[in-house]
């Protein structure tokens, strides 16, 4: 495979909740090292498309691709061990676990690979300072540091990160995605979801747009005008 | 001093007690599965074990090394076979099919073995005692089975917390979906939860055999001693629990001083004052 090669791609991916249909047909191709940011209204399926590529939502076997084999319909552990891990919107860390202990339990896969707890506390060091606090006892923005940390414990090769700026101050959302480009300087892919579209054009190679269960706009942000953009995303 | 003597018995079958119940406490507190058929699951290891010392002749303490990984193994099987698939959002439906399971086991335990009292014979561990200042004494079995209480809650506690698959029993009993973005397989994780606890069962229901006669019909019973003694304890505490069970066991012991037909009314009675002044048990732990 070459570097450049394509490492996640969706051909005609649908999901369900129930009776309600989610996702329709949806396409894309994401390269190695490539980080894609997907944008959206709230309720526009974005968190639906991280979870159907992640096994918790599931999906047709063809559906997905993982670097070339077909993942869809795998449970999120076999998906997981493969080298795909997500940061799940609202953060979710264990409220019985210790910083040290959440951290931990990311790896339970056992994956290997460059991601132990020394070098988590090397991109965080505050999170070693507080090792042994209650997980749920740090700030908001300490939270998403674990719940970033402990999903690199899994040693992914593509990382999903789902709305991590939500409910965050403005100087901590900059300073986490200056460690996610750090992070993913190592050839990690990244898949970010995001409501703050101006964010999601500022830290990405390229962007897809989903608006009821559909891709509407794809593009590199440079390319990407204002007005299309708007129209997209709210489909007006 | 023979009321010193009725309550360090009371204690002491708390130990009994506390065995009852951790495996039913463990479960609720890994997947919010309540398993009515707990108690039917003690007696069916009484039952295993009854088996076990008839064809092999054994002490019933060493039929334990069959018993233990047989009910282990059923309890993997039962989880991966049944009980997954009742967990959800509704705990009724595990409820539902957990009495069923009572109603299963009890019909079949009393076709196979009909409806007669039985007991394990463990020789004269049933009358050992150590003798102790004052002209008291204390038996050797019920101080054999605190001991084993002490032993398994001790040891349940060291794997919650200091082992890997602790911290996953911990993780998946927060947040299950999360626990699947570990790498979990929440299926199988289910699956050694129950074997460890229809391990701990089987111990419970090997120690029940040989302090008194059973039939299949006593396992209610027995589950309804478990799950007051978690209450009263706290839930989510396993050290709460054995306190729980010593107090249940204390009541019961009292009760049955002052007029031998109120042991289990005492018992019951502690407990609704308990539930009453203080429902969220002694040591509950805060969530």
């Amino acid at each position: 495979m070459q570097s450049n090669g394509t490492l996640l791609e969706a051909r005609g991916l649908t999901a369900f909740y129930g009776d309600f249909q989610a996702l329709f047909d949806i396409d894309f191709r994401i390269k190695r090292n490539e980080t894609v940011a997907i944008i959206g209204s709230n309720g526009a399926g974005k968190s639906t498309l991280l979870k159907s590529i992640i096994g918790l939502v599931r999906a047709k076997a063809e559906a997905i691709y993982f670097d070339g084999k077909a993942i869809g319909g795998n449970p999120a552990y076999r998906i997981i061990a493969q080298g795909i891990s997500m940061v799940p919107e609202g953060r979710r860390l264990f409220p019985s676990l210790s910083v040290e202990e959440n951290l931990s339990i990311g790896a339970y896969s056992k994956r290997q690979g460059p991601w132990n707890l020394e070098a988590v506390y090397a991109v965080f060091p505050m999170l070693k300072e507080k090792h042994n606090v209650a997980a749920t006892a740090l700030s908001g923005g300490q939270q998403q540091m674990v719940a970033i940390g402990r999903a690199l414990m899994a040693n992914p090769r593509l990382l999903l990160c789902d709305e991590i700026s939500l409910g965050l101050a403005p100087v901590i959302i900059k300073e986490i995605y200056a460690q996610l480009e750090r992070i993913t300087a190592n050839g990690t892919t990244l898949i970010v979801v995001e409501q703050d579209i101006k964010q999601a054009m500022a830290v990405s190679d390229r962007v897809y747009c989903v608006r009821e269960g559909r891709v509407v706009l794809e593009g590199r942000p440079p390319d990407l005008g204002r007005e299309e953009i708007t129209k997209a995303y709210f489909g007006m | 001093m023979d009321l010193v003597a009725t309550v360090l018995d009371g204690i002491l079958l708390g130990g009994l007690y506390a065995l009852f119940a951790s495996g039913l406490s463990l479960i609720f507190g890994v997947m919010r599965l309540v398993n009515t058929a707990h108690g039917d699951l003690i007696v069916l290891s009484a039952f295993i074990a009854l088996v076990v010392t008839d064809r092999l002749g054994v002490h019933p303490l060493v039929s334990l090394v069959l018993v233990v990984p047989l009910m282990a193994l059923l309890g993997y099987g039962l989880q991966r076979g049944i009980f997954n698939r009742t967990l959800g959002s509704d705990i009724l439906p595990s409820v539902l099919v957990s009495f069923g399971l009572t109603v299963l086991l009890q019909n079949a335990l009393l076709q196979i073995f009909s409806a007669d009292s039985r007991r394990l014979q463990a020789g004269n561990l049933e009358t050992l005692h150590i003798d102790l200042p004052g002209g008291m004494a204390v038996g050797v079995l019920p101080c054999l089975m605190f001991i084993v209480a002490l032993i398994v809650i001790g040891g349940l506690q060291l794997l919650l917390y200091h082992t890997e698959l602790g911290r996953a029993f911990r993780s998946v009993s927060d947040d299950q979906e999360t626990a699947q973005l570990m790498g979990i397989n929440n299926a199988h994780l289910f699956g050694l939860a129950m074997a460890l606890s229809l391990a701990i069962v089987s111990v419970a229901g090997v120690f029940l055999g040989i302090r008194t006669n059973f039939d299949p019909s006593i396992g209610p019973t027995r589950l309804i001693f478990a799950f007051e003694a978690i209450i009263i304890g706290g839930l989510g505490d396993l050290w709460g629990t054995l306190v729980g069970g010593v107090i249940l066991g204390v009541a019961q012991t009292l009760g049955a001083r002052i007029n031998p037909g109120y042991q289990i009314l005492a018992g019951h009675l502690v407990f609704l004052a308990i539930l009453t002044l203080r429902p969220q048990g002694f040591f509950a732990k805060l969530r």
